[in-house]
């Protein structure tokens, strides 16, 4: 056996175009096959849609109390109703699309690439790796709201406070299981060869080990997205995160709340809307998990009902 | 066994010293000075001066830091700011509501969640088992506060079966006091509920899968023996770990679920103790949510040490 | 043929037609397990029928993915569902017909009449029960001992199956023994309750082979002991010489040859049987220098060609082979093969071609 190896011969992945058309066209099957994942994703478009162009959309000043039109029941003119001041629920809610969707994608962004970056890094290096994970440890300690809040007492309400203080703790989370799938990497059989072959340490890190924590990131980040949403509404709801005069889902709900007894609708429409999108999230991040974890996927073929015919 | 609980205890101090020293940096962070925040807009400088004395701000960061963990050590949470009275006395009246939410919410999220992620296995792929995940997927997207305006509003307003709001202490008699707490306990054991069918389903249809469980029907035992101690004794791990972990989004939940049911808990004092930039309590309360959690991370390693062999060495 | 012949209802048309009478322990007629996922059916085990007398050792042989294993499985019905079935023939065990049985006399069957011993060691005994507490199971469960009686018992079956210091292993857990002695602990466990049959599911080959010798000899004497009938299934065919009297070989779901191990061994009819030797080392035959391995890879058993499933890798193919599926031809006695050329098909050596 003369032939030498070359790290490059010891690359696994294939060209990066040709795994995003495979991964395009699996999805367009995935999309076909399963139903409920199809309205997950429909949803998630809508909520998208609203986000670009709910302002656009609305037909009544949301923002202008209108006192003559205080508590009004759901109807043709306000399809939600309408709140303690008169403003119209239907766009408040859809207006406050856009708060639950800028929270969740910036927290779910800014927390995947800290987190993947932290995390190889605490792989990759024992004495850092010893430091960082009882920093993790002891911020994991803390319920990601009861920080949050505590960070906000601090700063402020707002949202940028918002969206550091759920950061931190997305953020600690993925440096947690990005650093154990290292550390399981690094003693895969592949990784060894391509040192063996004389790669760098970098090298590994980013071309090997790097591309097989994707995945696991990507599952985790719909959970991070689902999470960071109700989050907000929470916060919000606790007139602690956004605002009352930016409508989002958790202030509409908070607002309705005070008057339970009599406007139910208040709060009740944009609790529909945030659980659908939270719904809509944990049942993508399902999906990706049976496809991206074949040892997840097909669990049902084999049960106990299955010793005989 | 032994060696195993002690090796374990001992990895836990330095995660609650650090725990510590989180709690108290936090103030550090703060943008601009923390005196003049926790003051707010309308503080004059003296009262920002003596915010600062009270807290301790003007001694350097390690000796303040020392003092700290010195004080919490010692079971000592300081003064609250608002009320200029000792934390440990407001905590004391506060404890009975929290506790007794946490029990039922814990014992009734278990049952229910342990039992309905069994019938799901047992029954996996049939219409029962769906019904079950979707229960369980739906618990796991709903807002507990959005939840709980929504039960107030059918069981309490329209239906009138339960009080609208309001908490009966123990003292009340014991119906009373379940009474007055059904409804949040309801709320948040479904919630809570959510994640352990998921993951028991899950668990044990992993562990049915196994080589070990042919074996047992190849010995000819009963489905059932076979299901409820070949199948469940494996699986209990990942249940166990789940549990505990619903533990510390009960934490969270409480904090809303006190301040809309008015239960007069800590979760209520935290969101008041925020409201006010009440620093002093809001650092007890993380403290002690924090090593509760740490405690049943604890708890939860020990459980698994008993019921997996190969745990403990 | 012995016996009242019209208790039993016609054959339908099967590739190995052997001959049915009720003295046999066991007698699988025409069994057919398939797997079923969406747009495939697996035919794992096709139209498979043999029959094994009390006390008899029988191999049943073949690369793997043959479907041996899930023939094994389906004796016992252990064939996960879904995705597999058990989708005809018959097993008749003692006279009655296991896949007719309700679950209470199936239960009686498993464990208690019929032993099972499974590939795998490492995970076929539970991580955190007992063993004690699995070896005692099946004792309770089938032969109504109380807690105290099997224990004992339990304790002798292990220094039986050469575990020392029983009383003490008992309370021992899965991960604390070799994977030598768990499949030891399995011997003990499937023949605990005097099985009248034991199947041996590649039980060994997972061992390093100074065990598999071990454990194989410990299995024989265990079963001549008590008068067990013992089914080895394997994929090689040099166990299956030393401790078999007859042999079953097969490819892609159907058994192709039968015979006793002597004419399996010496004077193979079967193309496939020819090449299954070829490719291990016999020490009984002139050196040929080196293994030959059969061509080809095994089929996909979701598409199995017409005619001979064979043909493909086989060197006396000829059009018939891909026309029509070869039926069982007698060669002696019961050696039978399912084979067009059976006549043209002999062992290279004494055909003449080893070489050198």
């Amino acid at each position: 056996m003369a032939t030498t190896i070359r790290p490059e011969d010891v690359t696994f992945a294939r060209p990066l175009q040709e795994r995003l058309r495979d991964t395009w066209s699996s999805a367009i099957g995935a999309l076909k096959r399963d139903p409920v994942l199809a309205g997950s994703v429909f949803i998630l478009l809508v909520g998208l849609f609203l986000v670009a162009f709910s302002t656009f959309l609305t037909r009544t000043e949301y923002t202008r109390p209108e006192p003559f039109l205080r508590l009004l029941g759901p109807s043709a003119d306000h399809w939600f109703g309408t709140d303690d001041t008169g403003r119209d629920v239907f766009d408040r809610v859809l207006v406050g699309t856009r708060i639950s969707f800028l929270v969740g994608f910036s927290v779910t962004a800014l927390s995947a690439v800290g987190g993947t970056a932290i995390g190889l890094v605490a792989g990759y290096n024992r004495l850092l790796d010893n430091i960082i994970m009882r920093f993790v440890d002891a911020l994991l300690a803390f319920p990601t709201i009861l920080l949050a809040l505590a960070l906000i007492a601090l700063w402020g309400p707002g949202l940028f406070n918002v969206i550091i203080a759920l950061t931190v703790t997305g953020t600690a989370s993925k440096v947690r299981l990005v650093r154990s799938q290292v550390l399981s990497l690094r003693e895969s059989t592949y990784v060894e060869a391509s040192r063996v072959a004389g790669a760098s340490s970098i090298r590994i890190l980013v071309s090997h080990i790097m591309p097989n924590t994707l995945g696991i990131v990507i599952v985790l980040s719909t959970f991070t997205f689902a999470s960071s949403i109700l989050a907000e509404a929470g916060l919000s709801f606790l007139g602690v995160g956004v605002p009352t005069h930016i409508p989002s889902w958790g202030n509409i709900i908070a607002n309705g709340q005070r008057h339970v007894q009599v406007a139910f609708w208040i709060s009740f429409f944009p609790g529909v809307f945030l659980t659908v999108t939270v719904l809509a999230v944990v049942l993508i991040g399902d999906a990706l998990r049976d496809h991206l974890d074949p040892k997840l996927r097909g669990r049902l073929e084999s049960t106990h009902g299955g010793t005989d015919e | 066994m032994w060696r195993y609980i002690v090796q374990r205890l001992l990895i836990t101090i330095p995660v609650v010293l650090l725990v510590g020293v989180i709690t108290f940096s936090l103030l550090q962070v703060a943008p601009g000075n923390p005196a003049a925040i926790i003051g707010g807009d309308e503080a004059s400088p003296e009262q920002i001066a003596e915010i600062e004395s009270a807290l301790g701000l003007d001694k350097p960061y390690f000796e303040q830091l020392g003092d700290f963990l010195a004080r919490m050590l010692r079971g000592d949470f300081g003064t609250s700011i608002f009320s200029q009275r000792p934390i440990n006395q407001l905590i004391q009246p506060r404890l009975q509501p929290t506790l007794s939410l946490g029990i039922q919410v814990v014992i009734l999220s278990t049952v229910l969640g342990v039992g309905m992620g069994m019938l799901s296995a047992w029954k996996a792929g049939t219409r029962t088992d769906r019904a079950v995940m979707v229960f369980a997927v739906l618990g796991f997207a709903t807002p507990g506060f959005w939840l709980a305006i929504l039960s107030i509003w059918v069981f309490a307003v329209n239906l009138g079966w339960f009080p609208v709001i309001g908490y009966s202490p123990l003292g009340d008699g014991l119906l009373e006091h379940l009474r007055s707490m059904f409804l949040p306990v309801i709320v948040n054991s479904y919630l809570g509920s959510a994640l352990v069918m998921r993951i028991t389903r899950s668990a044990m249809l992993e562990v049915l899968r196994e080589d070990y469980i042919r074996t047992a029907r190849a010995k000819g035992l009963r489905e059932r023996v076979v299901f409820f101690i070949h199948v469940l004794r494996p699986s209990s791990i990942p249940i166990v770990t789940v549990v505990g972990a619903t533990v510390g989004a009960l934490a969270t939940g409480f904090v809303l679920t006190e301040t809309i049911f008015a239960i007069p808990g800590l979760g209520q004092m935290l969101v008041q103790a925020i409201t006010r930039r009440d620093f002093p309590i809001i650092q007890a309360m993380l403290m002690v949510v924090a090593i509760t959690l740490i405690v049943v991370n604890l708890i939860v390693d020990i459980v698994y040490a008993y019921i997996d062999p190969r745990i403990r060495y | 043929m012995e016996g009242p012949t019209n208790e039993f209802t016609p054959h339908r048309w099967c590739e190995l037609t052997q001959q049915a009478s009720p003295e046999h322990l066991l007698e699988v007629r025409n069994l057919r397990t398939h797997f079923f996922s969406p747009g495939a059916v697996v035919k794992a085990v096709d139209d498979v029928s043999f029959y094994l007398d009390e006390g008899e050792t029988v191999g049943l042989v073949g690369e793997s993915g043959c479907g041996k294993s899930v023939t094994a499985l389906s004796l016992l019905r252990l064939i996960p569902n879904p995705p597999g079935r058990i989708v005809g023939g018959e097993i008749m065990f003692e006279g009655r017909d296991i896949l007719k049985m309700d679950q209470d006399d199936l239960r009686a069957v498993r464990g208690g009449r019929i032993g099972m011993i499974f590939q795998e060691p490492m995970t076929s005994l539970n991580p955190v029960l007992t063993i004690g507490r699995q070896l005692t199971e099946p004792l309770k469960l089938h032969m109504g001992m109380t807690n105290r009686q099997a224990r004992s018992r339990a304790a002798e079956l292990l220094e039986f199956v050469g575990i020392p210091n029983a009383d003490v292993r008992l309370r021992g857990f899965a991960h604390q023994f070799s994977g030598g002695q768990r499949q030891r602990i399995m011997i003990a466990i499937a023949l605990s309750c005097n099985p009248k049959l034991l199947i041996a599911d590649e039980a060994t080959t997972a061992l390093d082979v100074t065990i598999q010798a071990q454990i194989l000899e410990l299995m024989k004497n265990l079963t001549e002991q008590l008068g067990t009938a013992l089914i080895i299934i394997t994929h090689n065919l040099g166990i299956v010489a030393r401790y078999a009297d007859r042999v079953n070989v097969m490819y892609a779901g159907k058994i192709k040859e039968t015979g006793t191990a002597d004419e399996i061994y010496e004077e193979p009819r079967h193309p496939y049987t020819v090449g299954l030797l070829n490719s291990v080392p016999r020490l009984d035959l002139p050196t040929r220098g080196r293994l030959d391995p059969i061509p080809g890879e095994i089929l996909n058993l979701a598409r199995l060609p017409e005619g001979c499933s064979f043909q493909d890798r086989c060197e006396y193919a000829v059009d018939r082979c891909a026309a029509e599926a070869p039926p069982a031809h007698t060669v002696q006695g019961n050696h039978q093969t399912a084979c067009w050329e059976w006549e043209r098909v002999k062992l290279p050596a004494e055909a003449g071609v080893s070489q050198s």
